[in-house]
């Protein structure tokens, strides 16, 4: 790799480091800046002062506001000035300094003025100006021109104003959406870029609207789309209209697969890409739809262009972790990029290597990575570290050979991530591997031998307390363990105080000498380590006896808290000392939603030494904790159904909340799940007022606060109401959010002492049929419906009336009872004039439902339907007619 | 996966990694300590990496950074982990070929310090809040050159001009090839 530049080095020692802003201060830009106040402008000398203001921000410097509104103001006065160019750094410049309301009406008059112009380069400009610094009234004003702009002929003019609308649509969707007829000729433009920027607003607008999507997608995927950045967006929305289709790959061909095959062999490497990843992100991809997709990524990985071969390797590399077949014609591409330049490639193809592998290569594949690890960063490291996991998980028998590897490199340098990753690797093969468990151990005392982070050493000492006691040969740990009781910190030794004692109450033979070392630790200079000797000591029965521990004694000292720390954490920080003592059954033991910042990284579960017992709760079972920690709800009993969410706000207002209707025999739960987004403002005391009085049979019985709203950090508040047990009331109920508003000062995130009560409107609510009705699938539906019987029968036709389709009507039907489509019959093939659809569920009182319907065109548009309900209770079956019948 | 693809910043530094022009799109970086210290570890990251005749990639941090050299210029274009690493590369040859053009061949950090101005219309007819605006190269220096344009002169002039500095850009280009 020669540098071909040895020479320009050479010129640059003779002359300091040249810089136009050599020693340029903000205070002196700012006094230049007076210029702009000159009656007689000099274009050029104002365009340098602005590139100076430009730089100053760009490096960081930050003006104050009352330097900021000064700027901004002669700035303005700039627009007298017809150069050109300085007019565009005047642009740049407003952009930059971001004015408030009152200051952007300042130069409304003149960027509209500029936007109406003749000069092509003043309309574009002046548009992304306008749109960038607007609030919602303006917008109405310019709206007119936004339109023309739009299909201006001048691609320019027309992709700034679609740009803006694209970012405009966060903040004022009801005004943008209007202009859906000038975007759709847009879409049709010649420019490319112009029909890039239109498919992407277009898309925005009606993202809500599946079948609208679904329209848009088949029109334009019979070829009408010229840019490449165009047909890449298409190739996303086509993949999320197949995602969001019924799941009917047994059926027959996946819907617009063809369409995505087709865009491989597009001449832009972009699209060839787009669509490749697209196909291998298919749900439920085969072989055979993936195959094509290899074959142009396999390509990818012998091209000149590093990006091309990233790319490639990036994706197959996520296709190896499900259908490692498919990768195994590229490994020998693979294993020529272990030599690449780019270590991000051979990082991936390695570890591409590593999935793909079978076992009787694994030898190989370690000895070349053995090479390859010195010279790569730590972040990669961890990467191969969690690779050769898998790998090790997949070919236990191997486990020898990873293992070693696994504790070489653990003795190596490296920092605290990677020591994890590898320590996180041995405790998950000792977990799944037994025939690894000893050696993963004793590697593991060696290593906190020479240990530098408490972290890991008192996890790893955790840890041995836990699987220790469990092998053939305890005693040969405590060593290592009583080590950490000289050599280490007070938090270490700690933890190695409380891993002797666990070894103590489970190997009853280990217990004298056990004993023995605790006592030893009753000098110790740290009073954390004392007393957990002194209490060791004493539950353990340290004086002498040897006698087996009680299993309260191993509950009390080393079982698990079911309580959350936050809820502990606050309860006793409320705790008033008093005559009462301090009882930890009144901790809360509701988890509080977490803040949406956690969310950011989705799929990233923590695995290791960290990691929460498998199996993540579904949300029934979730719901029905939250609702039984609540006292007030406890004896509501067993829980029959909860909803999806049901929004009750618009989206992007101030406060943003759904509802959940929890069912339960005699009652109804709704659970307001309610969101702040106003970052200034703190809601204390929020409840929901409830209007019942359009749903009879209901009462309301108790409701639950939410003490506090904090911004973004979403909660919630319940109402319950009493119903007649059994029925399938139903009612539509108006909601009114009610609480005290505090005001928040951004900067310190302090709420002010008082507050002012207010009220906010939700929509209205329904407890509808269908809420009392579980989707519950049967596999046979045949065999299902013959075995119920025709006793309780009930057949009954109706007519749907006008529909849009007949798939309209199908999931009308669907959405109306609440119950689960069986046998993929919820899919209608198209043009087809009737269709047969079977649903089965569970109506409250836990009974069986099977419905069968069948739908015909009577006439152009209308649509007949027969339905046909078996069930265990004739009052059942009635019931469902009567919901077709009402609804 | 994002529903069109995202620009998350656009920077130009120089073989030190200090500052020459840098744009932020994306809320991921709030405060100018969190870009300058995203700027230094971009830049240790790749520092070592010869990135001159190839545009070069790397991922860290659950960013794609796509990456091009020259002279004492160090060029980068930043998207999401989820991002075409394709169009990433396009927005960088796109801006890297179109500062060539304006700077006449000429693009080390003095050039480029004294022609800031071009250097920041450049990446504003790049990038409008993270969605691309433009990636042909000769449409984005055209954009930007014809500024230098007399104010003066009446329209159809300026076209015929505005034409005259395309084909001069074109000439450059293939000469410079």
């Amino acid at each position: 790799m020669a540098q071909p530049l040895v020479k320009k080095d050479d010129d640059r020692d003779e002359e300091v480091e040249y810089s136009p802003f050599f020693g340029i201060e903000k205070g002196a830009v700012l006094q230049e800046a007076r210029v702009f106040n000159d009656p007689q402008l000099d274009p050029q000398r104002c365009s340098q002062v602005i590139t100076k203001l430009l730089y100053l921000l760009n490096q960081g410097e930050v003006f104050t506001k009352v330097e900021a509104t000064e700027v901004f103001f002669s700035v303005t006065k700039l627009f007298q000035s017809k150069d050109l160019g300085l007019r565009r750094m005047v642009y740049v410049m407003i952009k930059e300094l971001s004015p408030s309301a009152d200051e952007v009406i300042m130069v409304t008059s003149s960027l509209m003025k500029d936007m109406t112009s003749k000069t092509d380069m003043y309309r574009a400009n002046a548009i992304r100006v306008l749109c960038r610094i607007t609030d919602g009234t303006l917008l109405t004003q310019i709206e007119r021109y936004l339109k023309q702009a739009i299909v201006d002929k001048n691609p320019v003019v027309s992709s700034a104003a679609l740009v803006s609308g694209i970012h405009l649509l966060q903040t004022n969707p009801e005004i943008v959406k209007r202009w859906s007829n000038e975007v759709q000729e847009a879409v049709q433009s010649r420019a490319a870029l112009v029909q890039f920027h239109a498919l992407a607003l277009l898309h925005q607008i009606r993202q809500n609207d599946r079948l609208a999507v679904n329209k848009l997608v088949s029109s334009l995927t019979r070829g009408s789309v010229r840019s490449p950045l165009a047909q890449c967006l298409l190739i996303r929305y086509t993949s999320q209209v197949i995602r969001e289709s019924a799941n009917n790959t047994q059926t027959g061909d996946r819907p617009f697969y063809d369409f995505l095959e087709g865009c491989l062999r597009h001449k832009a490497e972009m699209v060839i890409f787009e669509a490749a990843r697209a196909i291998t992100e298919l749900n439920g991809v085969t072989s055979r739809e993936l195959t094509p997709a290899i074959t142009v990524l396999q390509l990818f990985l012998s091209s000149s262009k590093p990006v091309l071969r990233f790319a490639a390797v990036r994706t197959l590399n996520k296709v190896a972790m499900t259908h490692p077949t498919a990768v195994t014609n590229c490994n020998i591409d693979m294993e020529s990029l272990i030599s690449d330049q780019n270590r991000s490639i051979a990082t991936l193809a390695i570890t591409t290597l590593l999935k793909t592998g079978n076992e009787s290569s694994v030898d190989r594949l370690m000895k070349q990575i053995t090479n390859f690890m010195s010279d790569i960063a730590d972040e990669f490291k961890i990467v191969v570290v969690e690779a050769i996991r898998s790998l090790c998980l997949k070919f236990p028998l191997k486990h020898r050979s990873l293992m070693n590897f696994l504790s070489n490199i653990l003795r190596e340098e490296g920092g605290f991530e990677y020591k994890k990753a590898i320590v996180d690797s041995i405790v998950i093969l000792i977990r799944d591997i037994p025939e690894a468990k000893e050696t993963g151990l004793l590697h593991l005392c060696e290593f906190i031998e020479d240990c530098e982070f408490t972290y890991l050493s008192t996890q790893i000492l955790h840890f041995l307390g836990i699987e220790g006691p469990k092998t053939s040969d305890p005693s040969k740990y405590i060593r290592y363990i009583y080590n950490r009781v000289h050599l280490e910190n007070a938090t270490v030794r700690a933890g190695a105080v409380s891993t002797l004692a666990k070894f103590g109450a489970m190997v009853d033979g280990l217990k004298p000498r056990i004993f023995v070392l605790l006592r030893r630790c009753l000098f110790d200079t740290d009073d954390e380590v004392r007393d957990r000797a002194t209490l060791y000591l004493n539950t353990l029965g340290g004086d002498g006896a040897v006698v087996e521990t009680g299993a309260d004694v191993k509950e009390f000292l080393f079982g698990s808290l079911d309580i959350p720390l936050v809820n502990l954490e606050n309860s006793l920080k409320n705790y008033e000392p008093s005559e009462k003592p301090f009882d930890i059954n009144f901790v809360p033991k509701e988890v509080k939603t977490q803040p949406l910042a956690e969310k950011k990284a989705p799929g990233k579960k923590p695995t290791g030494l960290g990691a929460p017992p498998p199996g993540p709760p579904s949300t029934v079972d979730a719901y029905e904790k939250l609702l039984s920690s609540i006292p007030e709800f406890a004896n509501f009993g067993k829980l029959f159904k909860s909803s999806a969410p049901v929004e009750l706000t618009e989206a992007e207002t101030e406060y943003a909340v759904n509802v959940v209707k929890h069912i339960f025999d005699s009652h109804v739960v709704f659970q307001y799940n309610c969101t702040n987004t106003i970052p200034e403002q703190l809601l204390e005391n929020v409840t929901v007022l409830v209007d019942a009085s359009e749903a009879e049979e209901f009462a309301e019985v108790a409701s639950k606060p939410l003490r506090s709203l904090p911004y973004d950090s979403p909660g919630q508040t319940f109402v319950a109401f009493e119903k007649p047990e059994g029925v399938p009331a139903v009612g539509k109920f108006s909601n009114m959010l009610r609480f005290i508003v505090k005001e928040v000062d951004p900067s310190t995130g302090e709420a002010e002492d008082d507050g002012v009560e207010d009220e906010y409107q939700l929509e209205d609510l329904e407890v509808v049929a269908a809420d009392y009705i579980l989707k519950v699938g049967v596999s046979n539906f045949r065999n299902a419906w013959e075995s119920m019987g025709a006793d309780f029968e009930r057949v009954d036709e109706y007519g749907l009336g006008p529909r849009d389709s007949l798939a309209e009507a199908v999931n009308a039907v669907i959405d109306l009872l609440g119950m689960q489509p069986c046998e993929g019959t919820e899919v209608v093939s198209p043009n087809s004039r009737s269709h047969t659809c079977l649903l089965s569920g569970v109506y409250i009182g836990n009974v069986k439902v099977l419905v069968r319907l069948q739908f015909g065109l009577d006439g152009p548009k209308d649509v007949a339907m027969k339905l046909a309900v078996r069930s265990e209770d004739e009052t059942v079956s009635d019931a469902i007619h009567e919901i077709v019948a009402s609804g | 996966m994002e529903l069109w693809p995202l620009i998350k910043n656009i920077l130009i530094l120089d073989s030190e990694g200090k500052r020459i022009a840098v744009k932020y799109y994306s809320d991921d970086w709030p405060t100018n300590a969190a870009k300058e210290a995203f700027e230094k570890s971009v830049f240790t990251k790749t520092q070592k990496t010869n990135a001159r005749t190839e545009a070069e990639i790397t991922m860290f941090d659950d960013y794609i950074v796509v990456y091009k050299f020259v002279q004492d210029l160090h060029f980068f274009v930043t998207g999401g982990e989820n991002e075409n690493e394709i169009i990433l590369a396009a927005v960088l040859q796109g801006f890297f070929d179109a500062v060539g053009l304006l700077l006449r061949g000429t693009v080390d950090k003095k050039e480029a310090l004294e022609n800031l101005d071009i250097i920041l219309l450049c990446i504003d007819e790049i990038v409008d809040g993270g969605i691309i605006l433009e990636t042909d190269a000769n449409v984005i220096a055209g954009k930007v050159a014809s500024h230098s344009m007399d104010a003066g002169a009446p329209l159809s002039e300026q076209t015929i001009t505005q034409a005259l500095a395309t084909a001069r850009e074109h000439l450059t280009r293939s000469l410079l090839k």
